[in-house]
């Protein structure tokens, strides 16, 4: 038997062992193609040839060695392939099992709502300012145009510590510490907790939450109130929503007015939530009144400011449906986890 | 306030009760500034009931307590009717019910039969009509209602025009600056301005008697108070007949709400409501000395009001009252006395129309407990000027309803007389503050409609103000009204040009509002609670009685015992929030409240306001869980120098399962912070609160941790060479806290100490009874090479010999 023959009977031979079953790939490769293995011997025989048979047989011979060599590794990428595969497979999980939440919590509602109007307004260039919550009668009543006597004053049900001490009925105490304290321009939002004695009911709490708003500068008009307040009105409740003012009085303000808002419920058909009137009453607001600027020693004949206070609670009533005050004091999971 | 669109057209001709717009009206008032908060059709629930007479009268034939009546309803033809009222007679009009007919209640009436004979229709009582017996008079539940004689000519008219029982009934919501709109007088100013409708209030006339009779014969008045009574008037009515008042007036009363009374009371109630200036009506007879003094209390004083329940009081000097020689007949402004009240034998009255300071009124009705009409409408402050108006109409009331003859001569003592406010017309400043263009014709013509006058002659134009809007005073004043008048709805909106200036939150409102986030990002919940506690909170969790921390703020007129004091501590609200979470079936719970706390600072002066993070957990991990949070907060904020302390709870905490978080410098000396207590709260406490199984609770002091935070980050290179560590075991006694250990080998360890922490602690077998074994991992790097082993071996010797000496624990095994 020639070399040749002897190559591809050793090529037909590695193919038959190679698909063998249980075939020993690392073990074949070693017995065709190793340093000691059949090929390598038989190129080892090449002298034995002449000249002209070399190039032909060792062509062949190595084109074998390649074919061995592919076919060796095209069956190892196979055979990882199916065993890759079958791991996956042991290893599938139920992937509609209950999941292993990380524990996380919320803020308050009152704390979102708050914080909604908080960006609000410092998207508007605003800041924010903090005032006591035991406060002095003269910033809660006296600089706010409600001398001692002031009929106004029964209007909001007042808790005292002393004569003089009591706990703030309006955030509207900040805006005379902050006129004491800056010139104009001035340009704040002050939330903050407010206390009345009414008995917790669905819709009163003795403690609750405002957000007051205080603008001052020159030139400032009613129209930049309203301006103002539609933008808030817009971001709050979405950008269709329209806004009316009503008459009404603050000693503090003058003119000074509520604020409706088209019911966002029904965009203002009328429905249960405005009680078919298709408005839905937000906010108190006003031009502040020339008494409370001369008192802080604005000149009001130099200067203009509006101001207004929103209750906190009423917006994060109105925007998350909720029918009862008393369960945002309560602090029920089942109430907190749902916002 | 209450407004009958029937009486506000005696002055303004508003569309009338049956053809008013109502919804179009009640909108344009609360446009123009009069809130109008519901309105009621009177009237609207009775149908078909007809002014009737009883003609003939028949026993039932089969009941003895059945009637049949043959009634002449004014249909031509007799209509049978079975009642079984006893108090008919032959002859009697009643109000009779003619199916299909409706009630008030929605009660519908059909024909029918009563024990077989038939009955078609019903006669009713007033009850059934929705009225009292003070509407009225001489009827009340127990039979049908008999209508008087005057009712002879209306057979056949339906009593809601019989009776005048048809109106329309408006309330609105009168703010405090506008007293003068309590009453039906201003609220018809009001409508009369908004519609653009001529209003007219006829000056009232009292002819005089000329029976030489005179005012001065039977009464003297005297102000020994000036500033607290501007004007006093008074008129004497004699030859007084107390009757009911006529069914006009009643049903009017009715309307707005006032129980008509009698004929002199109706009288001054009428008017109160119509000009809105309270009166008051004195029995003549009780009137010591002819001589009215309008003069202080003396101190002691005994005051018994006309109320029924009344009890004798005594006054203060602060007080005005309006006696006559001898005591008080009335509190000014407040309520008449017992002594002197209008009573069926009444034949001589004086009546009282004066004003009356407001603030006096305000503090004499608050420390009295007597809320009246009266004392709500004088506390706003009246116009002076009413009071003879109203008192001449009064008068012109008792001539109409013949109630008795108006003495000549009138008491008008005015000391109090003030100049009329006038004002500059600006028509530029007022566009200029509003942001409109409204012309100054408009202004004038919109102010003018509102009772001011306007002279347009001077330049700039006078606006002289109505005596009774005291609440005109200034510029913004005259710009509300014309654009109330003009509609705010009408202003452009516009946003304000103006300066730039720092805004955005604060360092510190940045920290907090981060620092709640991180919270929420460990599975805590936020809760909000009251700031104000029960002061036996301080009972509940346990604290000592002599403890700095009960002393707080206390509400002079809190709601109740349980909201009656500003919080020191966030503690017991927390504890209420986990109890109620607890007792819901919650079944863990994590929360945390970002609380206010109040810490006073002597009797005059306002309380320090802090922040204190109260954090409440049950059923969601260990004291350790809570030391971590707690730990992350501090290093949130940078705070590294501190370590726990173990206390003994003070109380309100597990005694071995407490600790304080206290500052600490380098070498381990304290500080003196104190950013907060940790633990387990103590099984009595929680049992206060009904809480079971182990309840955890931290309070820190943000305030503290804010001050000391170090929260601007300075890059350190990452270590160019590896770390080396040992690890020691200690077996040392039950009582040795590992913190101790591990703050050992820190502080000897020196610079090349990089971490070291316990990483495991063992009981058991081979240590010994209360012993333990204590491992800790020691992380030694040096910043410019790598530590060779005998570097490393040198610290570890040095902090096993520092164990030895100052412990007295040496490592397991050796």
């Amino acid at each position: 038997m020639g070399l040749k023959e002897t190559l591809l009977e050793i090529k037909s031979e590695a193919e038959r062992q190679l698909h063998a079953s249980n075939a020993n790939l690392e073990e074949l490769r070693i017995k065709y193609l190793g340093k000691k293995g059949e090929l390598t011997s038989v190129l080892r025989g090449m002298g034995q040839l002449s000249p002209e048979e070399r190039p032909a047989v060792g062509a062949l011979a190595n084109e074998i060695r390649s074919a061995i060599e592919n076919e060796i590794s095209e069956m190892k990428a196979e055979r990882e392939k199916k065993l890759k595969a079958l791991m996956l497979e042991s290893e599938k999980i139920d992937v509609t099992m209950p999941a292993a939440l990380p524990d996380v919590g919320h803020r308050h509602p009152l704390a979102q709502a708050q914080r909604e109007l908080e960006n609000i307004f410092l998207g508007m260039g605003f800041s924010i300012v903090e005032g006591p919550e035991v406060e002095l009668d003269f910033y809660n009543f006296q600089a706010l145009n409600m001398p001692e006597g002031h009929p106004a004053r029964d209007t909001q049900d007042t808790f005292y510590v002393t004569d003089n001490i009591l706990l703030r009925s309006q955030t509207s105490s900040v805006q005379i510490r902050t006129m004491e304290k800056k010139k104009p321009p001035i340009r704040i939002i002050s939330p903050g907790r407010v206390y009345r004695s009414d008995n917790a009911d669905a819709t009163h709490s003795p403690v609750f939450h405002q957000c007051e708003g205080l603008v001052v500068d020159r030139g400032i008009t009613m129209g930049d109130l309203r301006g103002t307040l539609l933008i808030l009105a817009r971001e709050l409740f979405g950008k269709d929503t329209r806004i009316r003012f009503r008459p009404h009085h603050f000693p503090y303000t003058e003119p000074s007015a509520e604020l409706d808002v088209s019911c966002f419920n029904c965009g203002g058909k009328g429905c249960s939530m405005c009680k078919g009137e298709g408005w839905i009453e937000i906010l108190g607001c006003g031009m502040v009144h020339p008494n409370v600027l001369l008192g802080c020693g604005v000149d009001p004949d130099e200067f203009s400011g509006f101001a207004f206070g929103v209750g906190i609670e009423r917006i994060a009533i109105l925007k998350y449906h909720i029918d009862d005050m008393r369960l945002l004091y309560e602090n029920d999971l089942r109430f907190l986890s749902q916002f | 306030m209450k407004l009958s669109i029937n009486w506000c057209r005696d002055f303004t001709k508003i569309d009338s009760a049956d053809k008013i717009d109502i919804k179009k009206f009640c909108d344009r008032m609360t446009d123009t500034g009069s809130k109008v908060e519901t309105y009621e059709v009177l009237g609207g629930d009775i149908k078909n009931v007809k002014v009737a007479k009883i003609v003939k009268i028949t026993p039932h034939p089969d009941s003895d307590h059945l009637l049949v009546c043959e009634m002449d309803c004014g249909e031509g033809t007799p209509r049978q009717i079975v009642t079984g009222a006893q108090n008919v007679f032959e002859g009697a009009i009643v109000p009779a019910a003619i199916p299909p007919a409706t009630l008030p209640g929605g009660v519908k009436i059909k024909s029918g039969k009563l024990r077989g004979v038939p009955s078609d229709g019903m006669l009713c009582s007033i009850g059934e009509l929705g009225l009292t017996s003070h509407d009225m008079p001489g009827n009340d539940n127990s039979g049908i209602c008999i209508l008087g004689e005057e009712f002879a000519d209306k057979i056949g008219e339906d009593v809601l025009s019989a009776l005048m029982l048809s109106d329309i009934v408006v309330d609105y919501e009168i703010t405090p600056n506008r007293p003068d709109c309590l009453s039906v007088i201003g609220l018809a100013r009001e409508a009369s301005a908004s519609f653009d409708i001529p209003c007219e209030v006829p000056a009232p006339t009292v002819e005089p008697m000329g029976d030489g009779d005179d005012v001065s014969n039977y009464v003297k008045v005297d102000i020994e108070a000036p500033d607290l009574c501007p004007r006093y008037c008074a008129k004497v009515v004699k030859n007084v007949k107390i009757a009911p008042s006529p069914l006009w007036m009643r049903m009017r009363l009715r309307a707005m709400g006032v129980r008509p009374i009698n004929n002199i009371v109706d009288i001054t109630n009428y008017v109160m409501l119509e000009y809105g200036q309270p009166m008051h009506a004195f029995d003549y007879k009780c009137l010591d000395g002819a001589h009215i003094h309008v003069r202080r209390a003396h101190d002691g004083e005994i005051y018994k009001s006309l109320d029924i329940n009344a009890e004798d009081t005594p006054l203060i000097s602060s007080m005005l009252v309006i006696a006559d020689d001898n005591k008080p007949v009335a509190l000014a402004g407040v309520m008449g006395g017992a002594n002197s009240e209008i009573t069926d034998e009444t034949s001589l009255v004086v009546f009282e129309s004066a004003n009356f300071e407001g603030v006096s009124v305000r503090r004499t009705a608050k420390a009295m407990n007597i809320r009246t009409e009266s004392s709500g409408r004088f506390e706003k402050g009246m116009d002076p000027e009413t009071c003879m108006p109203a008192l001449l109409r009064a008068c012109e009331l008792v001539n109409l309803l013949g109630a008795g003859d108006v003495v000549d001569g009138t008491v008008d003592i005015y000391p109090g007389k003030a100049e009329r406010t006038v004002l500059p017309l600006e028509p530029e400043k007022i566009n200029a503050f509003l942001g409109t263009d409204i012309s100054a014709d408009y202004m004038v013509s919109a102010l003018r409609k509102l009772s001011f006058e306007v002279d347009t002659e001077s330049e700039p134009a006078k606006i002289c103000v109505p005596t009774w809007r005291a609440d005109v005073k200034c510029m913004s004043d005259i710009a509300e009204e014309v654009i109330r008048m003009y509609g705010y709805n009408e202003i452009e909106t516009t946003l304000p040009v103006i300066r730039m200036a720092e805004g955005g939150r604060t360092e510190r409102q940045s920290f907090d509002e981060d620092l709640k986030s991180l919270l929420c990002g460990m599975g805590l919940w936020e809760a909000y609670t009251f700031s104000f506690i029960s002061p036996k909170s301080y009972d509940m969790i346990n604290l000592p009685k002599d403890l700095p921390v009960r002393n707080s703020v206390v509400i002079s007129n809190p709601l109740g015992e349980d909201t009656s004091v500003m919080r020191t501590t966030a503690a017991p609200s927390m504890l209420e929030v986990l109890a109620h979470n607890q007792n819901h079936k919650n079944a863990s719970a994590m929360m945390y409240e970002y609380a206010t706390v109040y810490i006073p600072n002597g009797k005059d002066e306002l309380p320090t306001e802090k922040k204190s993070l109260a954090i409440g957990m049950y059923g969601s991990g260990d004291f350790y869980r809570l030391k971590g949070i707690c730990e992350r907060v501090l290093g949130f904020a940078g705070v590294r120098d501190y370590s726990a302390f173990s206390t003994d709870g003070g109380g309100e905490f597990h005694p071995g399962r407490c600790a304080e978080l206290r500052g600490v410098n380098m070498i381990g000396d304290e500080t003196g912070v104190i950013y907060g207590t940790l633990g387990q709260i103590h099984p009595d406490v929680a049992k206060n609160y009904g809480l079971s199984g182990e309840i955890y609770l931290a309070e820190l002091d943000v305030e503290a941790i804010y001050e000391n935070r170090r929260m601007t980050h300075e890059f350190i290179h990452l270590p160019k060479y590896p770390s080396t560590s040992r690890d020691f075991s200690f077996i040392c006694d039950e009582a040795l806290e590992a913190g101790k250990i591990e703050a050992l080998s820190r502080r000897v360890g020196g610079k090349l100490v990089e971490r070291a922490y316990v990483f495991d602690v063992y009981h058991g077998e081979g240590i010994g009874k209360d012993k333990k074994s204590v491992s800790v991992r020691v992380v030694m790097r040096a910043p410019d090479r790598t530590l060779t082993d005998e570097e490393a071996d040198k610290t570890a010797e040095k902090i096993l010999s520092a164990m030895k000496n100052e412990l007295g624990i040496t490592i397991r095994g050796v």
